[in-house]
C-alpha cells in the first residue's frame, strides 16, 4: 500500500514539476521579446558557456574520433570495407555521437554550473535583491543564460564533430597511410545535407533544454546551501534525461521525413 | 504625534500562514513620513515575513498593504517596480551580487530604471556619491568577497540609496556584526535618515539599536502587534512579555 502511495506521489510531483517547467519556459518566451535586452550579460554568458567549455568538449571529441576509428578499423578490415571507414565514422559522429555526447557533457558542466550559480544567488537573497530594486532578475539571469546555451551548444557540437573527425583522420593516417585530402574527400562525399541539418537543428533544442532546466532548478532553489548541491545534481540528471527524450523525438521525426 | 504626518505605508489586518503555522495574524501598522519605526520580536515572530510581504517578495493570505497611497494587491507589475524604486530594502546578509564589483552592484539598478533616471552614460559620479555617503568611496573597484561583513552592509546601503528611495526597510541590519561595527551601522542609518529624510522600518533584536534610532516601536509577538509606543514608553511597561525584551 505504501509503495503504491509513494508511486502516486512520485507521479504527482513529476506532473507538477513538468507543468512548472512548462510555465517557466512560457515565461522565457514572453520575456525574451520584451525590451530592453541584456546584451552585455548575454555576451558574457556566451563567453562563459562557449569558451570555457571549449577545451573539455574538444578533448572529448578528439578521443571519441580516435577510439571509434581504432575500434571499428579491425572489423572493417575483416569485412573488406576499410575504404568505407571515413564515411561510416563521419555519418555516425555528425548524426548522433557528436551531438549526444557533447550535449551530455554540457548538461554536466553547464547545466550544473547554471543550477548552482542561480541556486546560490537564490539562497543568499541576491535574486530577491534584484527583484526589490525593481529590476527583472528573470530577464537578466534566466533569459540570457537560456539564449546563450541555445546558441553556444550547437557551435560546441559542430566544433566537437570537427575535432572528432580530425582524431579519426589521425588514426587512419597513422594506421592506413591515408592522406588528409583523401580522408576528408571521403567524409564530405558521404555526408548529405539531410545528415547535417537535422543533427544540427536538434542541438539547438538540446541547448535550450540544458539552459532551461539549469535555470529552473537554480531559480527556485530552496533549503539553503544543502539545497544548492541538490539543485546542481538535479539539473544534470533532468537535463540529461531531457536530452535523451529530445534526441529520441528528433530521430523519430527525421525518420518520418527521410523515409 | 503623527496626526500632522502623512502615512506612507498602511498595513491592515495582514495574515500569513505557512502550512498550519500562522505567522502573521491580523497585523496592523502605519509608517509615517520621515519616521523611523522599529519592529522587535523574537525569532520566528513574523517580522521578516512581514517586510517581505510588504515589498511583494511573499504573497500574503489576507489583509491589505498600501504603499504611498497605492494598494499592493491591485498593482500591476510595472507599478510595483516603480514603487520598488521608492522603497529600498537592506537584506540581513547584504545580498551583494557576488559576480559583480562594487561599482557594478551599484550601477545595476541605476541603469535599469530609465523612467526615473533616464539614460545614464558615465554613472561613476552617482556611484561615488552613494559610496561616499556610506564612507566607502575607495572600494569602488573591489569585489564583494574582498569586503568585510560591515563593509558589505554599508555597500548594500549605498546600493539602496543610489535609487534615492523615500522609504527604507532594514531587515536586522546589525545581526552578525561586532558591537563596534553595529554601532557604526546604526549611526549611518541615523545619518541617512537625517540627510535623505527617508521613512524607515527597522526589524531588529538589538535593543541598543532600537533605543538610538526608533521614533516609535512595535513589539510583534505571535504574529500580532502586541505593544506599540516610543522606546521609553515600552521600557517603562510592567508587562512581563514586554519587559523580556528590555531586561539587561
Amino acid at each position: 500500500m505504501n509503495t503504491f502511495r509513494n508511486f502516486i506521489t512520485s507521479i504527482r510531483s513529476f506532473l507538477f514539476e513538468t507543468g512548472e517547467l512548462a510555465f517557466f519556459a512560457g515565461r522565457f518566451f514572453k520575456e525574451v521579446f520584451n525590451r530592453p535586452f541584456e546584451w552585455k550579460e548575454f555576451a558574457r554568458q556566451c563567453y562563459h558557456i562557449g569558451n570555457k567549455s571549449l577545451f573539455l568538449v574538444a578533448v572529448t571529441g578528439f578521443i571519441i574520433g580516435l577510439v571509434f576509428t581504432l575500434q571499428s578499423r579491425p572489423k572493417m578490415i575483416e569485412l573488406g570495407a576499410v575504404a568505407w571507414l571515413p564515411s561510416m565514422v563521419s555519418i555516425s559522429i555528425i548524426r548522433e555521437i557528436g551531438p549526444i555526447i557533447t550535449a551530455l557533457i554540457c548538461a554536466g558542466r553547464i547545466g550544473s554550473g547554471i543550477g548552482a550559480e542561480l541556486g546560490s544567488m537564490r539562497v543568499t537573497e541576491q535574486i530577491d535583491a534584484m527583484e526589490v530594486s525593481g529590476t527583472n532578475p528573470f530577464k537578466f539571469l534566466v533569459v540570457t543564460r537560456i539564449l546563450a546555451t541555445t546558441l553556444m551548444i550547437p557551435l560546441l557540437v559542430i566544433m566537437s564533430d570537427a575535432v572528432a573527425l580530425f582524431g579519426s583522420f589521425l588514426v587512419e593516417n597513422i594506421k592506413g597511410d591515408v592522406s588528409f585530402t583523401l580522408y576528408f574527400d571521403e567524409v564530405f562525399r558521404a555526408i548529405q545535407f539531410s545528415d547535417f541539418f537535422p543533427a544540427t537543428l536538434k542541438t539547438f533544442f538540446f541547448g535550450f533544454a540544458i539552459g532551461l532546466v539549469g535555470c529552473y532548478k537554480g531559480y527556485y532553489c530552496k533549503h539553503g546551501t544543502a539545497g544548492v548541491g541538490k539543485t546542481a545534481n538535479a539539473a544534470v540528471v533532468e537535463a540529461s534525461m531531457l536530452v535523451f527524450i529530445l534526441d529520441f523525438t528528433a530521430v523519430l521525426v527525421t525518420d518520418i521525413f527521410t523515409s | 504625534m503623527n496626526s500632522d504626518r502623512k502615512p506612507v505605508i498602511i498595513i491592515k489586518n495582514l495574515s500569513k500562514t505557512f502550512g498550519d503555522h500562522k505567522v502573521l495574524n491580523q497585523f496592523t501598522m502605519e509608517l509615517y513620513e520621515g519616521e523611523t519605526l522599529v519592529i522587535m520580536g523574537k525569532s520566528g515572530s513574523g517580522k521578516s515575513v512581514m517586510i517581505r510581504c510588504l515589498i511583494g517578495l511573499e504573497n500574503h493570505d489576507g489583509g491589505q498593504i498600501t504603499i504611498m497611497g497605492k494598494n499592493l494587491d491591485t498593482m500591476d507589475a510595472a507599478t510595483l517596480n516603480e514603487i520598488r524604486t521608492e522603497v529600498g530594502f537592506l537584506f540581513q546578509g547584504s545580498a551583494l551580487y557576488d559576480s559583480m564589483s562594487v561599482r557594478e552592484n551599484l550601477e545595476f539598478p541605476l541603469r535599469r530604471h530609465f523612467k526615473k533616471f533616464g539614460e545614464i552614460g558615465d554613472a561613476t559620479p552617482l556611484v561615488m556619491e552613494a559610496l561616499d555617503s556610506v564612507g566607502l568611496g575607495q572600494t569602488i573597484d573591489l569585489m564583494p568577497e574582498e569586503l568585510s561583513g560591515g563593509m558589505k552592509r554599508r555597500i548594500a546601503m549605498a546600493r539602496t540609496l543610489i535609487l534615492k528611495p523615500k522609504i527604507i526597510l532594514y531587515d536586522e541590519p546589525t545581526t552578525g556584526l561586532d558591537p563596534i561595527t553595529s554601532k557604526e551601522i546604526v549611526l549611518l542609518m541615523k545619518s541617512i535618515q537625517q540627510t535623505y529624510k527617508t521613512s524607515s522600518i527597522v526589524i531588529t533584536h538589538d535593543v541598543d539599536c532600537a533605543r538610538f534610532i526608533a521614533d516609535r516601536m512595535i513589539l510583534l509577538i505571535d504574529g500580532v502587534n502586541y505593544a506599540e509606543g516610543t522606546y521609553e514608553e515600552l521600557d517603562r511597561s510592567q508587562d512581563p512579555k514586554i519587559q523580556a525584551f528590555f531586561k539587561k
